[in-house]
């Protein structure tokens, strides 16, 4: 209880709430490395993913080498890229977008593979080429999904960009790492508090943003799914409607 | 319009879809492929489209080597509906049927007008122009996937059992509007069906394929009908050929007999002469205009002068010109003399069919 006590102290502070390692700083601090990695995971994810979906090669090579990255403890990363190339902010950049692509990538593919294969085959047959049928059909449709491995992706970086103070840059983290080098586990615990609530904050702020880009006709189809596996007492994902064997 | 030169597909791994098929449709005709599971017949409407690329032979579309065009411009001037419609969920029913105009860079205005001419056309209220497809009922999914193919005017539709996924009531329904629309498009139609029944209903010409892509026998319903090319054909056409070709004739196709027909103020002794002549024991009976009043049976003549002074029989079931021979058989069956009674426009007589006259017709 006495932690709980100090905790609070430690966030009535007034000092702690201004200068260079204020808790305004160090949100700016952490939010900007949690944006640019975020940013360049999903530079580089969301092509490959959604590429991959449309042209339906290669995704099980994507998927394994994206989950591969995610088997490998972003600690064991960090570590890897400071032997590479040092302390500083490229180490923890690196470690933090590796982090951040394997759900954007996976998200990606599926949400395009998931396509009806009769809406694809209509939108070919009326007579769009890929690149139509990838931005007019595909990915509006892959929408809801696309968004949901960004979020969760947003959210694990978040969490891990505590890492950066290891190498040497700020942060949340730096109140861990500071606090737990002069035994100060009030400080530790407010790290920790602060960083869960700008996941939380981050995790709002993109389901906001995903509501105001999804197809109005999707988001009422995935409601209506919702709402019948509901109703049907299952609670389950409803399953896709198999594409029925192509006769004659 | 469309034309098939010898055209055989063989997908990777060696199986043969479609083998040397020669096939022919003509401007305004609805043709149908019809066969049983793995005949091919899908694979021979996609390949119109060069959704499927022919291993060997030509395709001829609106006079142009379909090989000769980009795909995407031969597509967007064919109109393709498929069996479960494949509409796109993220869009309205106005952007689903939007959807070629849009690619082709029509303006906003032109394609909203074509949209709400197009739903009128196929028979959907204009309010479900702003609804989503998962909105709609099966029949009405169906109907906007024909609006969406029709929405730039292509000359050519092509339908992978279109009304195949929706349940038999609606299915005919629409298999009913459906002809009443190509009575006004009269576009080029190749339309693929497992139902030999709906070919029939459907086809201007139809194509029957075996397993293994083969063609059989192209020909129009009647001749399909009247003579099948082989076992197979005769055994796809299934039981009760001559009913299926009956209901192909309408009764204003064959010759009526006069039949045994007198006036109301005709004498008994008169009518009974008539009757005997026609080789009948009954003899309608028609008023001053011709139109028709009822059956007289001579066992019921006795005593009185007059044929209209007995209480008349109902006269047996009549049928119209439009009405098809099928349907004069099931009045014959149905009615105690044994004949069908055709009438006009106004209800007067015209004579009667005969079972003669419907095996005359068949044979």
């Amino acid at each position: 209880m006495e932690l709980v006590a100090d905790v609070v102290a430690w966030f009535l502070e007034p000092d702690h709430w201004q200068g260079s390692d204020g808790v305004p700083a160090r949100t700016l601090e952490h939010l900007w490395y949690s944006v640019v990695a975020v940013l360049a995971a999903t530079a580089l994810a969301l092509p490959v993913g959604l590429w991959v979906g449309h042209t339906g090669r290669g995704g099980a090579v994507a998927v394994n080498v994206a989950n591969l990255g995610r088997a490998i403890p972003s600690l064991g990363i960090l570590t890897l890229m400071v032997v590479a190339i040092g302390i500083g902010f490229w180490p923890a950049f690196i470690a933090l977008m590796a982090f951040g692509i394997p759900p954007i990538l996976t998200n990606a593919y599926t949400g395009v593979r998931e396509v009806d294969d009769d809406v694809r085959e209509a939108a070919r047959g009326m007579g769009m080429r890929g690149g139509e049928l990838l931005r007019r059909v595909e990915i509006p449709i892959a929408l809801p999904l696309v968004m949901a491995g960004i979020r969760t992706s947003a959210v694990q970086v978040v969490a891990t960009a505590t890492l950066a103070a290891v190498v040497g840059l700020d942060g949340f983290g730096r109140y861990i790492v500071n606090g737990l080098a002069v035994q100060d586990f009030a400080q530790v615990a407010a790290g920790a508090i602060l960083v869960a609530v700008l996941a939380i904050l981050v995790e709002l702020g993109l389901a906001a943003l995903q509501r105001a880009l999804v197809p109005e006709g999707i988001a009422a189809l995935a409601e209506q799914a919702a709402t019948d596996a509901k109703v049907q007492g299952g609670g389950v994902e409803p399953a896709a409607s198999a594409p029925e064997a192509r006769r004659g | 319009m469309i034309t098939l030169e010898h055209v055989s597909k063989v997908f990777p791994g060696g199986t043969t879809a479609v083998d040397a098929v020669d096939l022919h449709v003509a401007e305004g005709e609805v043709a149908v492929l019809v066969g049983p599971s793995g005949c091919g017949k899908t694979t021979t409407l996609r390949l119109i489209n060069r959704m499927v690329e022919p291993t060997s032979g030509r395709i001829v579309v609106d006079g142009r080597d379909a090989s000769a065009l980009p795909t995407h411009e031969l597509r967007r001037g064919i109109g393709y509906v498929i069996q479960h419609t494949g509409l796109f969920p993220h869009r309205t029913i106005e952007g689903n049927i939007g959807t070629v105009p849009e690619l082709v860079g029509w303006s906003k205005p032109a394609i909203r007008e074509r949209a709400a001419e197009l739903m009128e056309l196929v028979g959907l209220p204009r309010e479900l122009a702003s609804r989503y497809p998962h909105q709609l009922s099966g029949g009405q999914r169906q109907r906007v996937g024909v609006a969406r193919a029709l929405a730039v005017d292509p000359p050519i539709m092509l339908m992978d059992e279109p009304f195949g996924a929706v349940d038999p009531i609606v299915r005919a329904r629409l298999q009913e509007e459906f002809l009443r629309l190509q009575q006004e498009v009269r576009k080029t139609i190749v339309f693929v069906t497992h139902d030999i029944d709906e070919a029939i209903t459907m086809g201007d010409r139809i194509a029957i394929f075996n397993v293994g892509g083969r063609l059989e026998q192209y020909a129009s319903p009647r001749d399909l009908l009247a003579e099948p090319a082989n076992a197979f054909v005769a055994d796809f056409l299934g039981a009760e050929r001559g009913l299926k070709r009956l209901a192909l004739v309408r009764t204003s196709e064959v010759e009526a007999a006069p039949g045994p027909v007198v006036g109301a103020e005709t004498p008994v002794e008169e009518a009974k002469d008539v009757a005997n002549q026609a080789g009948t024991d009954w003899v309608v009976v028609v008023d001053a205009g011709r139109r028709l009043r009822g059956v007289a049976w001579l066992a019921d003549l006795g005593g009185v002068e007059r044929v209209g002074d007995v209480a008349l029989q109902d006269p047996p079931l009549s049928v119209r010109a439009e009405d098809s021979l099928r349907t004069a058989l099931d009045a014959m069956v149905t009615s105690h003399t044994g004949v069908a009674v055709r009438v006009g426009p106004e209800g007067t007589y015209e004579g009667v069919l005969t079972q003669d006259i419907l095996t005359r017709e068949l044979t």
